[in-house]
């Protein structure tokens, strides 16, 4: 295995490992306060239950999300030292500022874990609360650090060399409204609709459980309107990369010539050699539409750069279709969602919803990766766009791949763990059944109506 | 002072932090593997509650640390990440398998077979991090991380740097002090007379095995370390510093001796955190001896001051938020009345 391809391979699991757990970090507690703030609320101790589950989750999540972000932190610069020797001054900030949320967000965490009956129950909700906060805010400053490489700016190259550095330009690029929107969108739909998604499979053979009821009442209320929102936030990445990062739309539609009134290309495979997308379904004029608002816009295609400078379109456009046809089932099913919510029908009964939000488990995190390959491999062959090549950032250490199979087998097990612990403590129905008496049979549509609407 | 000494020193704080508490949470996994006697379970009972609120937090120390560095110091970032690829991959492993094995202890099912093994790769992970992360320091400080006389070859390169004797007996020595400040801290921390005197003599034990280990990581200097040998000898700042750490150290041990444990908890951390500022100051200016000096090794000085806001700013947020962290879960008022 060549080391370059070892080194990105690396640090693509890398990547892929920590953004569950960081994508689970921030919506996971926003969740446990929820939980908490309805115990306070109404005095229901399934609420407490779910809240002590919930900050288990969390702490089990965390600590995973942790260490495996230290191992990013540490293999920017073990993998690429070229780049972190060129991007460090003019994008530390983001990671300076993202060392500070983290930190709050560990502190919080810890007194949030291990202080139920340390301090009172309203500094308790807002430690909670401070864990939830910082956690949102560590993501969007991450994401902005990665906006950079993907809209730099905040420099002059002067003879390869970064000259009147200005940090706060750099984060001001012009992709990071739209990507941390969407990060940060995509972090509550898909956490909140994988627990949403769990609890809805439990409810399908015993619907009467109030205990998952009421988690799947409060995932639906984080995961939904964020499902809801992600394709308005979709469509203005879409303009962004349309007008700053062409070659990436270009991979991501696999629009290999520019033209007026581009169509949109609904699946297909990318044959690069012919320049042409087979077995597609195009809906005329829909890609100038989406991408610039005007039906007859120009899009730039791949021909607009030598070969030489492509990304791996088959990839970039299989991973943009399947992030696209994900958003838009589960906005689908937030809507239907909302809707019965707001008829006040009993949720739980609904066999279809449930299977429907059952499949969604899954779904939100196969999105989050593959939205995440649109948006690095679409960028490749340069790490940062425009001004380093990846190639040229890599460590000249040889030997990559040792590290690269040491990293993925560590990873595999600490994945295979943490996925049986939930099973066994977050998961799993209560044994008591005293939480029966806190449904009332009849009383559904009432009872669901008071949570959701 | 320059912008750019401030935000080395911040660093130097930032990793000083990470010793004397994130370093006392590994401390703690080596006395649970080395946990015996009839009060071997209720030991590891201790460290465990000890460790569980605060080690996350005490972590990011080292977090900042490296933002930090990459941040202000590129350049130095870069080199370690290329010439310490090894050690630091496998401080990273230890990291990695440390938090996740902790956490999964703590969660597992309880008395459960699973319970045990996690313990057994926690406690094993915190023996061996400090070992490769004093090496790394080692390795600095001997000055092998530099760009001069290198020859080509893997093992010259990418091995020879670290795997040496001094670096190595660095890393003993971490080990030690990690484990002497985590046998303090449980001490203070016990609430039970039994367990306190436990700590105690694990305390007093790994003191002496301290000072040992500085005589053996002194001598090896004399060929492994030049700049360090020569700072800590003949600088102007050697002497009274030398005394400084000599008397923390025979508080830390005097205070344990008579039971005074807060004193100790005290004297123990001013005595490790002076130990590192010694090693700070005999290779001051160069942020990698022998060539990378903090001067050439720094960003633009736009970068620096926003670094420097940022921290300002950040301190603001941390250190009431620590204190608060501290307070709730360190309450001495919970300990044993102290006597002898």
């Amino acid at each position: 295995m060549p080391d370059l391809l070892a080194a990105r391979s690396q640090m693509a699991v890398s990547l892929a490992f920590h953004i569950v757990f960081a994508v689970i970090g921030i919506a996971m507690p926003l969740m446990m306060v929820l939980a908490e703030r309805r115990w306070q609320v109404t005095g229901h101790g399934i609420y407490l239950d779910l809240a002590k589950r919930w900050a288990k989750g969390t702490a089990i999540l965390f600590a995973v999300g942790a260490v495996s972000g230290t191992v990013l932190s540490f293999e920017l610069g073990l993998l690429w030292p070229r780049f972190m020797e060129f991007a460090g001054p003019i994008i530390g900030m983001p990671f300076s500022l993202e060392g500070f949320a983290f930190f709050t967000e560990a502190i919080f965490l810890g007194i949030y874990l291990y202080g139920w009956d340390r301090i009172s129950s309203r500094a308790h909700l807002w430690a909670g609360v401070a864990v939830s906060a910082s956690g949102a805010a560590s993501g969007v400053f991450v994401v902005i650090a990665n906006a950079w490489m993907n809209a730099p700016t905040g420099f002059e190259l002067v003879n390869g060399q970064a000259v009147n550095v200005d940090p706060i330009a750099a984060m001001a690029n012009a992709a990071a409204v739209s990507q941390t929107l969407h990060m940060t969108l995509a972090a509550y739909a898909a956490t909140g609709f994988a627990v949403a998604g769990i609890h809805a499979f439990l409810l399908l053979r015993d619907p009467a459980n109030a205990f998952h009821r009421r988690a799947l009442e409060i995932a639906l209320i984080v995961g939904a309107p964020a499902a809801v929102l992600q394709p308005v936030s979709g469509d203005l990445s879409a303009r962004h990369i349309a007008a700053h990062q062409p070659v990436k739309l270009a991979a991501a539609e696999a629009l290999f010539r520019t033209q007026a009134g581009a169509p949109l290309s609904l699946g297909g495979w990318p044959d690069v050699a012919a320049r042409e997308t087979r077995f597609a379904v195009e809906i005329p004029y829909a890609l100038s539409l989406l991408a610039f608002h005007d039906p007859h816009a120009v899009v730039q295609g791949l021909d607009q750069v030598p070969p030489s400078e492509w990304p791996n379109v088959p990839a970039a456009h299989l991973s943009f279709q399947i992030m696209v046809a994900v958003g838009t089932y589960l906005a689908l099913v937030a809507l239907w969602t909302g809707w019965l919510a707001w008829r006040r029908a009993d949720l739980a009964h609904n066999r279809w919803l449930m299977r429907a939000i059952a499949l969604a488990t899954p779904l939100g995190f196969v999105a989050v990766e593959a939205g995440w390959m649109v948006t690095e491999l679409g960028r490749q062959p340069w790490v940062i766009y425009g001004v380093l090549k990846t190639r040229d950032a890599v460590t000249p250490m040889p030997g990559l791949v040792v590290p690269f199979v040491t990293f993925t087998l560590l990873y595999c097990l600490l994945g295979v763990i943490v996925v049986w612990l939930l099973y066994r403590h977050i998961i799993r129905s209560p044994a008591g059944p005293e939480w029966r008496r806190f449904y009332m049979p009849g009383s559904g549509k009432r009872e669901t109506g008071n949570e959701v609407a | 002072m320059p912008l750019a000494d401030l935000l080395a020193g911040n660093i130097f704080v930032a990793l000083n932090a990470y010793a004397v508490l994130g370093g006392a949470d590994f401390g703690g996994g080596v006395w649970d593997l080395l946990a015996l006697g009839p009060r071997k379970q209720r030991q590891r009972e201790l460290i465990a509650e000890a460790i569980g609120p605060v080690w996350e937090a005490n972590h990011v120390w080292l977090i900042l640390a490296i933002v930090l560095l990459f941040t202000c110091f590129p350049p130095a970032f870069a080199r370690l990440g290329t010439l310490l690829h090894i050690p630091l991959s496998l401080v990273l492993i230890g990291i990695v398998l440390r938090g996740s094995a902790f956490t999964f202890w703590r969660y597992g099912s309880p008395g459960g077979e699973d319970e045990h093994r996690w313990g057994a790769v926690f406690a094993i992970a915190s023996l061996i991090t400090p070992l490769l992360l004093g090496t790394t320091a080692g390795a600095i400080a001997s000055g092998a991380v530099g760009d001069v006389g290198r020859g080509d070859g893997f093992y010259t390169i990418y091995v020879a740097p670290w795997l040496n004797p001094f670096p190595l007996s660095v890393g003993l020595f971490a080990l030690i002090a990690f484990a002497f400040l985590a046998a303090v801290y449980l001490s203070v921390e016990a609430r039970e007379r039994e367990l306190q005197e436990d700590f105690r003599r694990r305390a007093l034990a790994s003191g002496v095995a301290l000072f040992l280990g500085a005589g053996v990581a002194l001598l090896l200097s004399l060929n492994g370390a030049p700049r360090v040998r020569d700072g800590l000898i003949f600088a102007a700042w050697a002497a009274p510093l030398h005394l400084l750490t000599a008397a923390a150290a025979i508080t830390a041990l005097a205070a344990l001796w008579v039971r005074r444990w807060r004193v100790a908890r005290v004297a123990a951390a001013t005595q490790v955190s002076l130990i590192l500022w010694g090693w700070a100051l005999s290779q001051y200016p160069y942020i990698l001896p022998p060539d990378l000096s903090i001067a050439r090794a720094a960003a633009p000085t736009a970068t620096l001051r926003l670094a420097l806001g940022a921290l300002a700013v950040g301190t603001v947020v941390l250190l009431p938020s620590l204190y608060y962290l501290f307070r709730v879960f360190k309450r001495s008022d919970r300990h044993l009345p102290t006597d002898a």
